[in-house]
């Protein structure tokens, strides 16, 4: 089945995908603590997966048949959150609650408080096994869905990251595509500086995966990467996804020091603007 | 004397007495749950063999996977399998898994409440000649201290299989300790299983409880054989449910006898040791003496020799058992 894009449907995937952007920042700002970068630069992937890759069914999230989307690196949640909500999953509401106390939205998610999660994750490098214990399961049970999991690149210095991509290239996993968000910064700087991760195309190639270069932060290169992805046989995928951390807030991209820290209400305020005129594209009607 | 409602092993203190590893009958198990359920997977990572999962691997080979030397990957992939509706059980050595991956399955294991099994192999100082590095000795105290998981010591083979056949049954995750060497068969076919404390020893006046966990039963048995030659009369209970623990037998046990011994091949800190401990401080405070490792690691030697070496032998026991009477004084 192809999956590709018509103009209209790229448009309306850069709105969504901005109004992911103003959810996640209006939710952290809320929250007064999280990742803030992670999320931005993922934003296009998520809504492109959302919005138009993922076999899924809001209404009803435990359907066996879905395809699984599975988040390793889970602090980057905000962003799952806001297109979960903008999806139907949950009221857009509730992103008020993220990291509060009684919320199901846990400041890294927690499967068996919000369904759709699929997965608990936060500590690093163990979410492509999960993907992999999923893949398996859809092999015996001889099911058609595909296995999304999305990794970040700082969480390829974790070991157990390795043992899975061996382990998926032994089993030739071919209906496992993992999304790696190369975006080259970490808590501590720059990930070739805190600890070398390239080259990361010859690496994964040699543990026997397929890898494609795509620009994460172009929807319509996205989504023609997952079609190439899904045509591939015999190999599990990696898709390198390159992304600006921070993408669509101008003070915050490419600047390490967003990682893990929230906007304050006063550089919320400045980063909404940004969005809603769509970094100036767009004339204010309010300001 | 022997408790005769529990239908335990009548040649039990014959010197021919029949011996099989609890890694035995978790192996046994493993084959009859692949038989009973297809959902039945199993996962190793480079010891299929001295983990008994081979028969499993050798019948079921799709649903065998070999992890390599890697106890992380194994863990996360199991939950994988888990929350797709598999019912996996994970095989290492205990001081691995769940040792080097602890925090793997503490995150996607059991926060994550996936239905996933895990047998803690080589268990304990009785692991022998392999040394301290193989010996896991803080694995009860370690699963223990998680949320939602059960935790499961048998004492015997035969108990191992019933123990095994129970988690895979049961919806949820599951520690299971299991041990090297052949051990005496304590129970029979027809001992119940069920959760509870059982009084494997009984007495009409006891003075004393002994709680024993795993394989160390038997030497709290052969202390308890010998006490009695000499007018000392204690209970023997067997915790092989270490969590959920049933506290109401442990607390009549301990009200009826006023005084407390535990036996366990493990820390005594936190673990059965430290359990019936806080289960008396907070609602009966008996005097209590403790035998395990005290604070210590092991080291090689025969298993006897290191028994006897870390003072956790029936002699051992007989001295607790009569220390803690002189402090109830």
């Amino acid at each position: 089945m192809s999956i590709d894009l018509t103009d209209e449907q790229i448009i309306d995937l850069e709105e969504k995908a901005n109004t992911i952007r103003e959810l996640i920042i209006s939710s952290l700002v809320e929250a007064g603590s999280g990742h803030s970068a992670g999320p931005l630069g993922m934003a296009d992937i998520f809504t492109a997966l959302y919005f138009h890759i993922l076999n899924h069914d809001p209404q009803n999230p435990e359907w066996e048949d879905r395809d699984r989307l599975i988040l390793s690196n889970g602090h980057i949640c905000p962003v799952r959150y806001a297109a979960m909500a903008l999806a139907g999953y949950f009221p857009v509401e509730e992103l008020k609650t993220l990291r509060k106390i009684n919320s199901r939205l846990q400041g890294h998610p927690h499967r068996t408080a919000l369904p759709g999660l699929e997965t608990t994750s936060g500590p690093l490098g163990e979410g492509l096994s999960q993907a992999i214990g999923v893949a398996l399961a859809a092999r015996l049970d001889q099911k058609r869905y595909t296995v999304y999991c999305l990794t970040s690149d700082g969480e390829h210095q974790e070991g157990n990251t390795w043992e899975a991509a061996m382990f998926a290239g032994k089993h030739k996993l071919h209906n496992l595509i993992q999304v790696m968000d190369r975006n080259h910064i970490q808590i501590d700087g720059f990930t070739e500086q805190v600890m070398p991760l390239e080259p990361l195309r010859d690496k994964y190639r040699a543990f026997g995966w397929e890898v494609i270069e795509v620009d994460g932060n172009n929807i319509h290169a996205f989504v023609d990467a997952v079609n190439q992805a899904k045509a591939t046989q015999e190999k599990p995928v990696l898709i390198l996804a390159h992304t600006i951390p921070g993408e669509g807030v101008d003070f915050m991209e490419n600047d390490f020091h967003w990682h893990g820290t929230p906007p304050n209400p006063e550089q919320a305020k400045k980063a909404l603007a940004e969005l809603r005129t769509l970094g100036g594209k767009i004339v204010s009607e309010q300001e | 004397m022997l408790n005769p409602k529990l239908h335990l092993n009548p040649k039990l203190f014959d010197t021919d007495v029949e011996q099989k590893a609890t890694r035995d009958g978790y192996g046994e198990a493993l084959v009859a749950l692949g038989e009973a359920d297809k959902r039945v997977v199993a996962l190793t990572a480079d010891l299929a063999e001295s983990t008994r999962t081979e028969a499993f691997a050798t019948k079921f080979p799709e649903r065998f996977f070999e992890c390599g030397v890697a106890e992380q990957n194994m863990a996360a992939i199991a939950a994988g399998l888990a929350v797709t509706g598999k019912i996996p059980f994970i095989s290492s050595y205990a001081t691995f898994s769940p040792g080097k991956n602890l925090e793997t399955i503490r995150t996607t294991i059991i926060y994550n409440n996936a239905n996933v099994k895990i047998a803690g192999h080589h268990s304990g100082i009785m692991t022998g000649p392999d040394g301290a590095t193989h010996q896991a000795t803080e694995d009860i105290a370690i699963m223990r201290a998680l949320p939602d998981v059960q935790v499961v010591v048998p004492c015997d083979a035969i108990e191992a299989k019933k123990a095994t056949m129970a988690a895979g049954t049961y919806v949820g995750p599951v520690y299971l300790r299991f041990t090297r060497d052949k051990t005496p068969l304590i129970t029979t076919e027809d001992t119940p299983f069920d959760g509870t404390v059982q009084q494997f020893w009984v007495t009409d006046h006891p003075v004393v409880t002994i709680f024993a966990t795993g394989y160390m039963l038997m030497y709290a048995l052969l202390a308890a054989k010998e006490l009695e030659g000499e007018g000392i009369s204690v209970i023997v209970a067997n915790v092989a449910s270490i969590k959920p623990l049933d506290e109401a037998t442990v607390l009549s046990l301990v009200q009826e006898s006023g005084a407390a011994v535990t036996v366990e091949d493990h820390q005594v800190m936190g673990g059965l040791g430290g359990l019936i401990a806080e289960v008396c401080a907070k609602n009966h405070p008996v005097p209590m003496e403790f035998i395990g490792l005290q604070n210590t690691f092991g080291e090689s030697g025969k298993p006897a020799e290191l028994i006897e070496k870390y003072g956790m032998g029936k002699e051992s026991i007989k001295q607790a058992v009569k220390k803690v009477i002189e402090r109830k004084k």
